[in-house]
C-alpha cells in the first residue's frame, strides 16, 4: 500500500452552549478542514454537539504516567486546600 | 527481571481494583497483542459487516426502510471507525490493520460469510445478529482497556436502534401475507444457528477466554453469554409467532434456562478457515473498495500540501 498516511487527529466536542469541549475520540484526516467534516459524520451523527475542535494528535504533549507519583502526590497531603479542614460553629449555616 | 515482575504486578493489582488501562501505562506485551486482535477483528467486522446488509438498500420495499437500513449500515462504518482509533492506541497503524484484512490474515466474524438471500435476512440479522452482538458488547464497555471502553460505549448507545429495526422488520412480514410470514422463517431457520456461534467456541475449546477472563478484557465466558442469548430470544420468536429450527429447546424447570441442540462446530471452523458461502466475496468487495477509492485517497493529499503550501507562501510575503 503505497499511499501517503493521513495524520492522526484528535477530536473534541462540546455537546451544548455552556459545557467544555470533551475529547470524544480519533480520525484520519488528510487535513484540519477534513477532520472536521469526518468528526461531524462519525461523532455527531445523533446531535452530539453543537462545536467540534480537530488538532492532530502530534501536536499534543502529555504528561508521562511514570511521573504521575511526582506530578499529582504533592497534592494528597493537603486537606487544608478542602472547606472541610476549618473548625466552625454549627450554629453558622450555609459557609 | 525483578522490574517486568513488579510492573506485572502493578498491572495486575490495577485491573483486580477495576482501574482501567490507559494507552501509555505500562502493560504485558501479551495484553497489547491480545486487544490489537481482538479490537481490530472487531473493527473489521463492522466493515465487513456493511456489505450483506448494503446488498438490500437499492431494493428496500419503502423510503421509510431504506433510510433506516441506510443509517444503520452507516452507523457500522462509523463503528468501524471507532475500534480502528482504539485500536491504534496501541501502536499498531490503521495501514498495518487493513493490510491485516485485506491479506486474509486477520479475521472478521464469520456471520457476514452468510449470503442475505432476502428482505427477510436484513430483519433477521437486525433482530438476531445485532441482538447477539449487543450481548457481547454490554461487557465490553467495562473492559480493562480504557480506550475500547470508551469506544464500545457509543456503540452500544447506536446498537439498539439496530436490533429494534430488525425486529419490527420481522414483525411487519409475520404480520403479512403467508409468503412474507413464510419468508420470516426462513429468514430464522437460516440465521439462528450461525447467531449462536458469534459467541465463539465453547468454554472447553477457547484458547484465550482464561486468560481474558484475568485481565478483564472479557467478563463473562462464551457459554454464558451464549445461554443468555437463548434465554432472552425464545420469547421474542414466540411473539413473532415464529419456531427456532431447534427441536431440542426446551425451558428447563430446573436450571431456569432454555436446554438448547447441539452446535455444529464443524461448520463453525470450515467458515472461519474461509470455507463458508461467501468468505471470498466479502473479502474481494473489500479489497475493491479499498483500491478503487486510492485515487480519492491521493488526491486529497495532494490537495491538503496545495492548501499547505499556499499558506506558506502567503505567510512568507507578508
Amino acid at each position: 500500500m503505497s499511499n501517503k498516511n493521513w495524520p492522526l487527529f484528535e477530536v473534541f466536542i462540546r455537546s451544548k452552549n455552556g459545557l467544555s469541549h470533551k475529547h470524544v475520540g480519533s480520525l484520519h484526516a488528510s487535513d484540519a478542514e477534513m477532520a472536521i467534516t469526518n468528526a461531524r459524520d462519525v461523532y455527531t451523527r445523533r446531535k452530539e454537539g453543537v462545536s467540534i475542535w480537530v488538532v492532530e494528535s502530534k501536536n499534543i504533549t502529555a504528561s508521562n504516567p511514570d511521573e504521575a507519583n511526582s506530578l499529582f502526590d504533592p497534592a494528597e497531603d493537603k486537606v487544608y486546600r478542602h472547606p472541610t479542614f476549618y473548625q466552625l460553629p454549627d450554629e453558622l449555616e450555609h459557609m | 527481571m525483578t522490574d517486568t515482575t513488579s510492573l506485572q504486578q502493578n498491572f495486575q493489582d490495577k485491573i483486580d481494583q477495576e482501574v482501567r488501562i490507559e494507552p501509555r501505562d505500562w502493560m504485558p506485551d501479551d495484553y497489547r497483542k491480545t486487544l490489537i486482535r481482538q479490537i481490530s477483528q472487531h473493527a473489521h467486522s463492522e466493515i465487513v459487516g456493511m456489505l450483506p446488509e448494503g446488498n438490500w438498500i437499492t431494493r428496500a420495499p419503502s423510503l421509510r426502510r431504506k433510510l433506516g437500513l441506510l443509517a444503520k449500515v452507516q452507523d457500522e462504518g462509523g463503528h468501524g471507525l471507532y475500534l480502528y482509533a482504539a485500536c491504534e492506541t496501541l501502536g499498531i497503524d490503521r495501514d498495518e490493520l487493513l493490510d491485516q484484512l485485506h491479506t486474509g490474515k486477520a479475521k472478521y466474524s464469520s456471520i457476514f460469510n452468510y449470503p442475505t438471500l432476502t428482505w427477510a435476512d436484513i430483519g433477521a440479522i437486525g433482530w438476531l445478529v445485532d441482538g447477539a452482538a449487543i450481548m457481547n458488547q454490554v461487557p465490553l464497555c467495562r473492559c480493562s482497556y480504557g480506550p475500547y471502553a470508551r469506544a464500545m460505549v457509543r456503540v452500544c448507545k447506536e446498537e439498539s436502534f439496530h436490533q429494534r429495526q430488525g425486529y419490527e422488520m420481522l414483525l411487519t412480514l409475520c404480520n403479512g401475507t403467508e409468503e412474507q410470514k413464510a419468508m420470516a422463517q426462513d429468514a430464522l431457520n437460516r440465521w439462528w444457528w450461525p447467531s449462536l456461534m458469534m459467541f465463539g467456541p465453547s468454554d472447553k475449546d477457547s484458547v484465550h477466554s482464561a486468560q481474558s477472563m484475568a485481565w478483564k478484557i472479557k467478563r463473562f465466558s462464551n457459554d454464558e453469554l451464549r445461554q443468555r442469548f437463548v434465554d432472552m430470544t425464545k420469547p421474542q420468536a414466540d411473539i413473532l409467532g415464529l419456531t427456532i429450527p431447534d427441536p431440542d429447546l426446551k425451558w428447563n424447570e430446573e436450571t431456569g434456562h432454555y436446554d438448547f441442540g447441539p452446535i455444529n462446530w464443524d461448520e463453525f471452523w470450515r467458515v472461519v478457515k474461509g470455507g463458508g458461502p461467501c468468505n471470498k466475496d466479502r473479502l474481494k468487495a473489500r479489497v475493491d473498495a479499498y483500491e478503487n477509492g486510492k485515487w480519492v485517497r491521493d488526491a486529497a493529499v495532494a490537495y491538503a500540501e496545495k492548501q499547505a503550501n499556499k499558506k506558506n507562501q502567503k505567510s512568507q510575503v507578508a
